[in-house]
């Protein structure tokens, strides 16, 4: 039988691998998500008979209340929130591996007044995984949580920089390492083992919220990536606590996922890591873009009126969206302005800059929401070859991304990002409330450029005025 | 090999499997990758199910949470990938 439920988990294991191989491909992405899913229904029903016949009051009932919770918030969520979402899932998966850790050590040394050292009573690979299961869970948890709170708006976006932060996260993360050795193989059992284990829980949890807390919403993306990867960690760690395989290879494949994803983002935005993580980025730019330097001049203000007339001579268009648009909720308005466009007989494609949107591929999703044809988005280094040839580039509440100070100003904080070419493109429409600096905090000199023209507004009115000048020429 | 050793073996080899998956992904579907790893990762529910029957009440209900948490995570993953994906197919 233990054989059976072995071979069986590594079937769960290889519907994962599958599912995440397929995810590849637009085609068969949705499938692979059902096998992935279908490897997870494996790996329950599996455990369940594993377990055998024993009181199911407690599995039940998570089981219903965890459904309920997780279909109701996955089929209410407004795709323009996803970011959100998925951190609050990745603080649940982190904090469930956190209580799994939690629950074996009482079981295994507070339940039964174990005594002697954790190391001696559960081994020492068990007792030192369980104390890194519970960093890693405890820091996922609540880091996902504070990096919820900053993309919902229920705290400041802006980086809260408090002095000391370096030294006190160092403290808490030493004191917590200290904590889990001491637990592991100094702590007597039960008393002092288990204020020493809740000792470590506390200081992660306390860890989670100072290192997140620094870092502001801009730099979000990079770090529920960054938290998605620790939650499979510390599946993996859970794995190692329980003897599970499956756990440990689950675990890795979304580690794995994470940093990649975390590597893409950094790269992306022109960062470290390390200065993601400790640096405070937007808090400085702010202060920066109070200087002189920032002032614009020879900016051509166009009304929709003007800005229609570029349409109509425009053949071949690109759209850029930025994250301006999913603010605005102006997805749709793009696609039925791009439709009547298509329509006239254009060549209509969306240029997307990797961080574009709140998280990795976030204007993608916002776009397929609106029913625009994944074939017409084209990511970064597709797109660019093609600016050259392209008559108009409209340009909707995207900023740093466009912004060409990336690639010939070396003092630049954006210098060596890598941006859309749109200023090669023979002329260009941007659509933006103000002349109000990105993330980045820094003047963006496309706007002054002689090809460039400005159309000042919420992206959602503006769009509405151009498919009502549009529709007025179709008919 | 014993049991730590062999668990450390895949773990290195799953990271280097991962790796090789992921970098394949499009970024058009990083966000659906994201969710639906996130919902894998959501495996800890098998050690959550184990933790829920042990027997002392403060053992099960902290595996108790440990399972709404972990059904959340991976109910609500798949489901919301799910959701993505449909739009990213939908003819039209």
């Amino acid at each position: 039988m233990k054989t059976l439920i072995t071979f069986a988990y590594l079937v769960a294991a290889i519907f994962f691998i599958y599912g995440i191989k397929k995810l590849s491909l637009v085609r068969t992405a949705r499938i692979g998500n059902a096998y992935s899913a279908a490897g997870m229904l494996i790996a329950v029903v599996v455990t369940l008979v594993d377990i055998g016949k024993v009181d199911y009051t407690f599995i039940l009932a998570g089981l219903i209340v965890g459904s309920a919770i997780g279909l109701y918030t996955a089929m209410k969520v407004e795709m323009t929130a996803m970011p959100q979402m998925v951190a609050v899932f990745n603080g649940f998966g982190g904090g469930a591996s956190a209580l799994v850790s939690l629950s074996v050590f009482w079981k295994y040394v507070v339940d039964v007044s174990a005594t002697g050292v954790a190391a001696d009573i559960l081994g020492a690979n068990t007792a030192v995984t369980m104390a890194l299961g519970i960093l890693i869970g405890a820091v996922t948890f609540t880091g996902s949580f504070v990096a919820f709170a900053k993309l919902q708006g229920l705290i400041p976006g802006k980086p809260i920089l408090f002095p000391g932060r370096h030294l006190l996260n160092l403290l808490l993360l030493l004191a917590g390492i200290a904590a889990g050795v001491y637990f592991a193989f100094m702590a007597p059992a039960p008393g002092i083992s288990t204020l020493a284990f809740l000792a470590l829980f506390v200081l992660s949890l306390a860890l989670g919220v100072f290192l997140v807390t620094p870092i502001g919403g801009a730099d979000m993306p990079v770090v529920i990536s960054l938290l998605n990867s620790y939650s499979g960690i510390a599946a993996s760690m859970a794995g190692f606590v329980i003897g599970n395989n499956l756990l440990i290879i689950s675990g890795a494949l979304v580690g794995a996922s994470g940093l990649i994803l975390t590597n893409i983002m950094c790269k992306a935005m022109n960062r470290s890591l390390v200065n993601v993580l400790f640096g405070g980025f937007g808090a400085e730019a702010e202060k920066d873009s109070g200087g002189g330097s920032s002032e614009y001049k020879n900016v051509k203000d166009y009304g929709p009126e003007e800005a229609f007339l570029m349409f109509d001579a425009a053949q071949t268009i690109v759209i850029v969206p930025g994250y301006g648009l999913a603010v605005a909720q102006a997805q749709h308005e793009i696609k039925e302005l791009a439709s009547i466009l298509q329509k006239q007989g254009k060549d209509v494609k969306y240029g997307i800059h990797p961080v574009a949107g709140r998280m990795p591929g976030h204007m993608n999703v916002l776009l397929a929401e609106a029913n625009v044809p994944y074939e017409l988005l084209y990511d970064m280094e597709s797109i660019n070859p093609e600016f050259q040839n392209t008559d108009l580039v409209l340009v909707v509440g995207a900023n740093d991304v466009v912004n060409p100070a990336a690639q010939d100003r070396k003092g630049s904080p954006i210098y060596g990002m890598p941006i859309l070419e749109v200023f090669k493109a023979q002329s260009v429409l941007v659509v933006k409330r103000s002349l109000s600096p990105g993330f980045a905090g820094i003047k963006n000199e496309l706007f002054e450029n002689d090809n460039t023209f400005m159309l000042f507004g919420d992206a959602k009115k503006v769009l509405k005025e151009l498919i009502s000048e549009a529709k007025s020429v179709s008919v | 090999m014993n049991g730590l050793l062999m668990g450390i073996y895949l773990f290195v080899l799953a990271l280097l499997l991962g790796s090789e998956l992921i970098s394949k992904v499009p970024p058009t579907l990083h966000t659906p990758l994201m969710s639906g790893a996130n919902a894998v990762s959501g495996i800890t529910i098998v050690g959550a199910l184990w933790a829920a029957h042990s027997g002392s009440p403060a053992s099960n209900i902290l595996g108790f949470l440990a399972v709404v948490m972990a059904t959340i995570n991976v109910v609500g993953g798949f489901a919301v990938t799910d959701r993505m994906l449909k739009m990213f197919g939908r003819k039209r």
